[in-house]
């Protein structure tokens, strides 16, 4: 491992990701899925509302999408504070 | 050929298949019975983690759970899928990191303390054994439906089969055979929907089909399913739930998840930290491959049912008992479809008997009470007999629900006895076990787990049902935020943490046997299990988050007042935090 604030930045830089990464997760599956969903029942989708939509299949989606963007930005992040698997 | 045949083939086709790749992938180590060597590709491993993570209560229950209900009961497919966040976010990088073989093992060395394992070894024990039961009920349902088998034969006949390979090759062998079991339950889960959505609404994928036109009816199909069901008395299909309720239980359900010790050791097995995030992804894009098709069977299969029993429309005759569909003869033997003539004029009326707005439309129409019980679980398992479908894939449906059923059962098992052979027996009874003797002891725990699971499943206690409950509010309230201090804090200590796992425990437990009875015993709860009793409205089902959040508060109030962990620890914090130098520490 690199120094010490070089390592501090490093986890920082992970948090920071995470904390932005959960708040999407939260806002489509517990927001546009449930809380939010009289405020989505204006938008139409195939017989039913947005909110609907979000809780059975769009919240899903966005999750995988999330977990392969984090993977994907942290491999990065490995890389470029030289903590990467070589 | 007749249809015995054919299940009988294609099962024992599938268990053939097990066992050869049990004798391909034997273990001749601890660390390939422990975990598989670290040497499992990601992909394989997210397809693996599917199978360990899909259950017979995912196979044959959740479509129907969610027909049932409709909108409400998404909680189920938003749960059990928003964990694999938390697990790639928050986990499972880190404890591949750490590189150690059980999930005990890290909170123990994390805590630096042999009570903190113990009370670590006692959770997973207890959430594990649970978890078990329900998958042995469930291969027993399979074989008695689809063999006409005795329960207890095709009992011993599946946990033969788990025998062999899960002693012989370990994680090993249950890796490899996992892959093979998700393969064969995601053809037999996705062909039957695949046909019923293009009769429904000519789309052949189900989750578009879901939001398409009814092509009979010319409007949506959810439009046209909310419509029936309403005409019949049940709330709508896409009716609004208790937001509270929902979002506490879809909590339970996905720190739960995140919780499970059989779901995290499936993330020891990649040979790198970048796999084990990536492993997690995969891992969900194969579970969602199901989960994004169980609402559109829940749906479909609904008003298929429905269609059936009023072919001309719910405001017209219903159809008379002795035109029923061949289906419907062949699930009444079962028992799990009732029919019951209560006003005698030889039809099947079904509807809700219960909703008091409907009441009067009944006694107009001459019906006398709902005359149909069907079990939901039936839904997935006569999918192909409603869609009129080959009877190849009858016999797919029943190798697909003891491919579920077995897989989760072998990834619960070797979590048990892991703990057991390593947590237990090398680190604290035996420490100077040869690695040949730990070996032998871990094939022993193995084979001693399995028999107790089939006895179990031999003789459910009568509160197998909600037992899963306890299950995920225990690795909601106990395991989770443990293993999350442990990693995002190094101001947590032993006293703190070990503290903090017993009240997340033992507070969570308090509260499920006060409305479920204790230890689930009929007739012995404190207050009856209604809303209005709840504490704060909370169902004993969603306590989870509650648990989880004492068990936070606790340990960080504890830690605060009391000595900062030593130096190495934080060390050891410090080096789970980065990837670099994952290999080193197994030794690759």
């Amino acid at each position: 491992m690199a120094d010490n604030s070089s390592s501090n930045a490093y986890w920082a830089a992970n948090i920071r990701i995470i904390t932005i990464c959960l708040v999407i997760w939260a806002v489509v599956s517990y927001g546009f899925g449930i809380l939010l969903r009289p405020l989505l029942s204006g938008i139409p989708v195939g017989g039913t509302d947005l909110g609907f939509w979000f809780a059975q299949q769009g919240s899903i989606l966005v999750f995988i999408a999330l977990i392969f963007y984090y993977a994907a930005y942290m491999n990065r992040l490995d890389r470029e504070f030289g903590v990467d698997e070589q | 050929m007749d249809q015995y045949t054919l299940n009988l083939l294609i099962v024992g086709a599938s268990f053939a298949l097990y066992i050869g790749i049990a004798i391909w992938a034997r273990a001749g180590s601890t660390a390939e019975f422990y975990a598989a060597n670290r040497g499992v590709n990601p992909v394989m491993n997210g397809m693996a983690t599917a199978a360990d993570w899909m259950s017979a209560a995912s196979f044959i229950s959740m479509a129907g759970l969610i027909a049932g209900v409709g909108y409400i009961n998404s909680t189920y497919l938003m749960g059990w899928t928003g964990g694999y966040v938390l697990l790639a976010l928050l986990l499972a990088p880190y404890l591949r990191k750490f590189g150690k073989y059980t999930v005990p093992q890290f909170i123990g060395d994390r805590f630096y303390s042999q009570g903190a394992r113990l009370v670590a070894v006692i959770c997973l024990i207890i959430i594990s054994v649970t978890y078990v039961i329900g998958q042995m009920t469930g291969a027993g349902v399979a074989f008695s439906r689809f063999l006409e088998v005795e329960v207890s034969t095709g009992l011993w006949i599946a946990s033969a089969v788990v025998f062999v390979y899960a002693v012989l090759g370990g994680m090993k062998g249950i890796t490899y055979t996992q892959v093979a079991q998700y393969v064969v339950l995601i053809i037999a889960y996705t062909i039957p929907a695949i046909f019923i959505s293009i009769q429904l609404t000519g789309n052949p994928i189900p989750p578009l089909g879901l939001f398409s036109t009814h092509t009979e009816a010319g409007v949506p199909l959810l439009q046209k399913l909310d419509q029936v069901v309403t005409d019949l008395g049940f709330n709508a299909y896409t009716g609004q739930g208790s937001m509270l309720n929902m979002t506490l239980f879809t909590l339970s359900l996905m720190i739960g998840t995140a919780g499970l010790p059989h779901v995290i050791i499936r993330f020891f097995t990649v040979p790198r930290v970048a796999d084990a995030r990536w492993s997690a992804g995969w891992a969900l894009v194969f579970i969602a491959l199901l989960y994004l098709t169980a609402p559109a069977v829940g749906a479909m299969a609904r008003l298929n049912i429905i269609d059936t029993i009023f072919p001309n429309g719910v405001e017209q005759p219903a159809v008379e008992y002795e035109q029923r569909p061949d289906w419907m003869r062949t699930w009444e033997v079962t028992g799990l479809l009732k029919f019951e003539d209560k006003n005698g004029d030889g039809r099947i009326q079904y509807y809700n008997d219960t909703a008091t707005g409907f009441t009067e439309t009944a006694t107009q129409r001459g019906w006398s009470g709902n005359e149909l019980t069907i079990n939901n679980d039936i839904l997935v398992l006569a999918n192909p007999e409603i869609a009129q479908l080959p009877g190849w894939v009858i016999g797919l449906i029943a190798a697909g629900g003891l491919a579920a059923a077995l897989s989760t059962a072998a990834g619960l098992l070797l979590a048990i006895s892991s703990s057991i052979s390593h947590d237990l027996v090398k680190d604290w009874l035996v420490p100077n076990i040869s690695e040949k003797g730990e070996l032998l002891v871990a094939r022993i725990a193995m084979a001693g787990a399995i028999l107790v699971a089939t006895l179990l499943g031999l003789n459910p206690p009568g509160f197998a049902a909600q037992t899963v409950a306890l299950a995920f509010g225990l690795a909601a309230a106990s395991i989770f935020p443990v293993l999350m201090m442990g990693i995002f804090s190094k101001r947590v200590n032993s006293i703190g943490a070990t503290v903090g796992m017993l009240v997340g425990l033992i507070i969570t437990c308090l509260y499920l046997f006060t409305y479920l009875g204790w230890f689930f015993i009929p007739g012995t709860n404190m207050m009856e299990n209604v809303p209005a009793n709840y504490l704060f409205g909370i169902p004993p089902t969603a306590f989870g988050p509650i648990g989880a959040l004492l068990n936070f508060a606790a340990a960080f109030g504890i830690s605060a007042m009391t000595q900062e962990p030593p130096r190495h620890v934080q060390e050891l914090v410090e080096s789970i935090r980065v990837p670099r130098g994952a290999g080193a520490a197994t030794g690759h």
